[in-house]
């Protein structure tokens, strides 16, 4: 297999960059893909939470380099993809625990088993970024409509750069359309046009990720979640698919309106 | 009351408050930018004063209205810009 990776990362912290790479790579095994999550917020694990799969972790990315247990060992199998795996981040280690290097080759192992490699990156502005961003072919930025995020987005984006990671795709995460259309919120053009990149998702805030993370069951496999069907369209757009931006952010009766001129 | 009236109907006017973010996005980007290339704001100041010598010369210039800034062209170009307000359009001899 010849597999793709991706770094899901983002310049502040807390903008919900674990909950999309949760969402994206259960979106992705839904679709029938192999798909592997890798922890790389070592000393802050939390993706396995988000996932449901904190009980089950033995091993975990320090043993797997550090060679105290086999790459198969440390891999967790979701509880309803069997073709969706977690590589969970150490808890007691720092950020500097793995190596560049180290994490090249294990991005190599296992783009040869699967179709997805995604990393979920620390923030940018911590230690660590560079190790977490070492051997992956693309990178999704993540950020809130606020000024203070897009300010850091766009301080990754030229981080990403300086690595030789051009052209990253941008997920607006918790956007309040009622706002955006008060003009009290930056909608998705506009951040695109600030930061120069391409867009992959609008993501509308929702409570109901409040309720999947209590659950550990991601938004994406909630049908009544707005958010998780936003989620589900990025999963279709990086599968290839072409999804309209904002089709199901959007209802009928406001896309009447503007086409009557009432909005 | 007739007060209250008013301010509501000013708060209508005023400028949009996520116009007001992008501008001012636009602004501190263009700084953190310069920042990351390692261009001081030094360097800028240097220049301005650069250019309004050289400029002196031929046309009599605004130098209070002359501003260059860095704008980001596309997702690899950043160009330099500046606008340098001329204050009469007859050459000095």
């Amino acid at each position: 297999m010849d597999g793709k990776s991706y770094v899901i990362t983002s310049g502040k912290g807390g903008v919900g960059k674990t909950t999309t790479v949760a969402n994206i790579g259960t979106g992705l095994a839904k679709l029938g893909r192999k798909v592997v999550l890798i922890d790389a917020d070592i000393g802050l694990r939390n993706l396995d939470v988000v996932l449901g799969l904190e009980n089950r972790i033995v091993y975990d990315i320090v043993d797997v380099v550090e060679g105290n247990c086999r790459l198969e060992q440390a891999l967790i199998r979701d509880k309803r993809y069997s073709s969706l795996h977690l590589l969970p981040a150490a808890q007691t280690r720092d950020k500097t625990a793995v190596e560049p290097g180290q994490m090249r080759e294990l991005m190599e192992e296992l783009k040869e088993d699967y179709d997805y490699v995604i990393v979920d990156s620390p923030a940018g502005i911590e230690r660590g970024f560079k190790n977490a961003i070492a051997g992956v072919d693309e990178a999704v930025v993540v950020t809130t409509p606020e000024v203070s995020a897009v300010r850091d987005a766009d301080r990754i984006i030229g981080m990403l750069e300086a690595e030789g990671i051009s052209g990253a795709d941008l997920i607006i995460n918790r956007v309040r359309m009622d706002m955006v259309k008060k003009g009290d919120m930056m909608n998705i053009e506009d951040m695109v046009e600030i930061l120069a990149v391409d867009q992959l998702g609008v993501i509308p805030e929702d409570e109901e990720i409040v309720v999947s993370t209590n659950r550990g069951k991601p938004a994406v496999l909630v049908d009544k979640s707005k958010a998780g069907q936003a989620f589900w369209n990025v999963a279709r757009r990086i599968e290839g698919e072409e999804v309209p931006m904002l089709s199901l952010e959007e209802g009928f009766f406001d896309k009447f309106k503007e086409f009557f001129g009432w909005s | 009351m007739f007060e209250a009236v008013k301010e509501i109907f000013k708060r209508e006017d005023k400028e949009k408050s996520k116009d007001v973010a992008k501008e001012r996005l636009r602004l501190v980007l263009v700084h953190d930018r310069m920042d990351r290339m390692g261009i001081s704001r030094d360097v800028l100041n240097d220049m301005k004063e650069d250019l309004i010598e050289v400029i002196s010369k031929h046309l009599e210039i605004d130098q209070k209205g002359l501003e260059i800034n860095f704008e980001r062209q596309d997702k690899d170009s950043v160009a330099l810009e500046a606008n340098i307000p001329i204050k009469n359009e007859q050459q000095k001899e």
